[in-house]
């Protein structure tokens, strides 16, 4: 009996001690599928609902009457405000990553970076009042400047008088991505190796001579991905776009001070949404999914890129 | 003059006084103010012409007295805090504007009365604020667990190709834009219920809690790969189950760091427009129901408050500044609480 019963009750036993650690690491488990279902289910709920798009009617779809017609000009709007975003903050973004990681004084440099995150906090809608009421009004002279004196490049033709253009659509992104491209900046110039920078100084180099050649060429990888993150956040950026911008969703133009501008997907869906019903929601899932594939691809690029330079540090 | 000739100039030799970059930022402010005056630019072109002076005057001045390397250092050093001064020009005219037009309607009523039935001028957002708590809320009751066991996964369980998977579709997570997590939110509803005018709370906080969901996973695991390993190990020598490790040990150490993750999630999802826009639709009574009905929140208000401002416009314009200026207080001072645990629970983690 008591030989029989004795390993079973241990095993018994041992298997009632281990449930606890078995349900905790399943339902630990379980979380961690639940993101990846989560993440097939945006990808399949906006493909399954972007299949009526296709066999839309030609009268069913605004401007253009086919599908690549309506698409391009928004792809085209979300892409140039973004990468005009990303030309505006990215040099800015390297430099404050410097000042507060090599200029500015130790003691103040973690005050300084907060505020800069600081602008992380403001809401987007915000930003979006900020543009119309504050930064709009304030460009339209510069606008008529830049007609007046370079207007024989098409970047620069008829201008707003509200300044509701691409370009300051363009700034507030800027100002709104600059955050999370200097945080990166600033994390990779901190880990640039301090032998190296002690080393450039000892033998001479000014300060900018150090950063050149130890802190910058160590922060390239850095650089990029951050700025590809960026731009991520600069391509599914709305309501800031889709306040400040006074569109026309089926033009396509290179004036960037223009009357009417290219609409952005992000700012086409929130602006257009409301009023949509039947196959006109489903051509806005479509140009949503598109988004999601664009930004999926920027994002991978910039992850692919961190990873290498981590293998290489 | 110097005894010295300049060709062995010491550190000494031929470097600019202190005083020098005064001299010339005086100079060019006067320069800058006067040019843009009398070709007629405003304030902002003063400010703009003074500086692009100051910036090449004084680096060409310094470049034609030091010499060309310490000249373009100072070139470098003048545009690097340029630069900062340049990042701070956004964030102090945001809070600026947002006070000045927000103080308006910054008043009892304001808090205490919702829009139902307001014509013109009065009314408040205090179904707006309500809403904004309860979807807030509850999509922190959905993420805050998922987030924090998923990190846990990711930390103390999982190896091999399934944990690299997610934590790879984490950092894909963390890119989506929020628009399309509320696409996929409206898509979902509209599947389940099959009415595609469907809006709620609910929906809104499945739309935020995409969102959320990866920022929670990434800064709890940050903290959770900080716990010393030394700690779990003395546990398990004790004879400590795993879980009960977990939760007795690496969870309280860690406290502080994912207080700080999960509050700098919210305060994040607090400000999202437009997800709230495709999900949780827009009222103007009060509805405490997140499953049933539509669901005012403070940023479609100011989005809507400004969009469709009624008439006397101006009483929807001060309205929509007086609720941006109490979602930046909120946001903010989420923020300020993120920073404040993360300093009173400092030197537990390490």
């Amino acid at each position: 009996m008591t030989t029989i019963s004795s390993p079973s009750a241990r095993r018994g036993r041992r298997a009632r001690q281990s449930g606890g650690d078995a349900v905790f690491a399943g339902v630990s488990l379980a979380a961690g599928i639940a993101i990846l279902v989560v993440l097939a289910g945006v990808a399949v709920f906006l493909i399954v609902q972007s299949v009526p798009a296709f066999s839309a009617a030609k009268s069913d779809i605004p401007g253009a009457g086919s599908l690549l017609g309506y698409l391009a000009p928004l792809a085209f709007g979300t892409v140039l405000s973004a990468v005009l975003a990303l030309l505006f903050a990215v040099p800015l973004a390297v430099a404050i990553a410097l000042f507060i990681t090599h200029y500015a004084p130790r003691r103040l440099a973690q005050a300084l970076g907060y505020l800069v995150d600081l602008l992380a906090a403001v809401p987007s809608v915000v930003f979006g009042l900020w543009g119309i009421f504050w930064l709009a009004p304030k460009l339209v002279p510069l606008y008529l400047w830049l007609n007046d004196n370079l207007g024989f490049l098409p970047i620069f033709g008829s201008p707003s008088v509200t300044g509701r253009t691409i370009l300051t659509a363009s700034l507030v992104l800027a100002v709104m991505i600059l955050p999370i491209v200097t945080a990166i900046c600033r994390e990779v110039f901190l880990q640039a190796p301090k032998l190296q920078e002690e080393a450039a100084l000892a033998l001479g180099a000014t300060r900018w001579e150090m950063i050149r050649m130890a802190v910058l060429p160590f922060g390239r990888a850095g650089i990029v991905s951050g700025a590809m993150l960026g731009l991520g956040r600069a391509l599914g950026e709305t309501l800031a776009v889709a306040l400040v911008l006074s569109v026309d969703p089926t033009l396509i133009t290179a004036n960037l001070i223009g009357t009417t501008n290219p609409s952005t997907i992000a700012a086409n869906i929130a602006l257009q949404f409301p009023e949509s019903f039947g196959v006109s929601v489903n051509i806005l899932i479509l140009s949503g999914l598109l988004l999601f594939v664009i930004t999926f691809v920027v994002n991978l690029a910039a992850r692919t890129i961190v990873a290498k330079s981590a293998v290489k540090v | 003059m110097s005894p010295r000739g300049p060709r062995y100039g010491s550190r000494t030799q031929r470097q600019l006084p202190n005083w020098f970059l005064g001299v010339t930022g005086v100079g060019s402010v006067v320069v800058g103010t006067a040019g843009a005056l009398g070709l007629g630019g405003g304030p902002v072109a003063c400010v703009v012409l003074a500086l692009v002076i100051f910036v090449i005057g004084s680096s060409g001045i310094a470049i034609a007295v030091e010499g060309r390397r310490r000249g373009i250092n100072r070139l470098a050093t003048i545009l690097v805090c340029t630069a900062f001064g340049i990042a701070m020009v956004p964030l102090v005219s945001v809070v600026y504007v947002v006070i000045k037009n927000g103080l308006a309607r910054f008043d009892v009523q304001f808090f205490t009365y919702s829009l139902s039935g307001v014509i013109g001028a009065g009314g408040g957002a205090y179904h707006a604020i309500v809403g904004t708590v309860y979807i807030t809320l509850l999509t922190a009751v959905i993420s805050v667990p998922i987030g924090i066991l998923c990190s846990i996964y990711l930390v103390e369980y999982g190896r091999g190709p399934l944990a690299r998977a997610i934590t790879f579709f984490v950092d894909v997570m963390t890119g989506i834009p929020s628009i399309v997590a509320g696409l996929f939110a409206f898509a979902l509803f509209e599947l389940v219920t099959q009415d595609p005018g469907y809006r709620s709370g609910l929906a809104g906080a499945v739309a935020l809690s995409v969102l959320m969901i990866p920022v929670v996973v990434r800064s709890t695991e940050e903290v959770l790969r900080l716990v010393p390993a030394e700690l779990r190990e003395a546990s398990y020598a004790l004879g400590t189950r795993k879980w009960k490790t977990i939760v007795r040990i690496v969870l309280p150490t860690a406290i502080g760091g994912i207080v700080t993750g999960v509050t700098i999630s919210i305060a994040r999802v607090t400000g999202e427009t437009a997800p709230l826009l495709l999900t949780a639709g827009f009222s103007n009574a009060t509805n405490t129901n997140l499953f049933d009905g539509r669901m005012a929140n403070l940023p479609e208000y100011i989005y809507f408050q400004f969009t469709n401002p009624g008439v006397p416009v101006q009483a929807g314009v001060d309205r929509a500044w007086t609720a941006a200026l109490v979602l930046i207080m909120i946001v903010m001072l989420l923020n300020l609480l993120a920073r404040l645990v993360a300093r009173i629970f400092r030197p537990k983690i390490s």
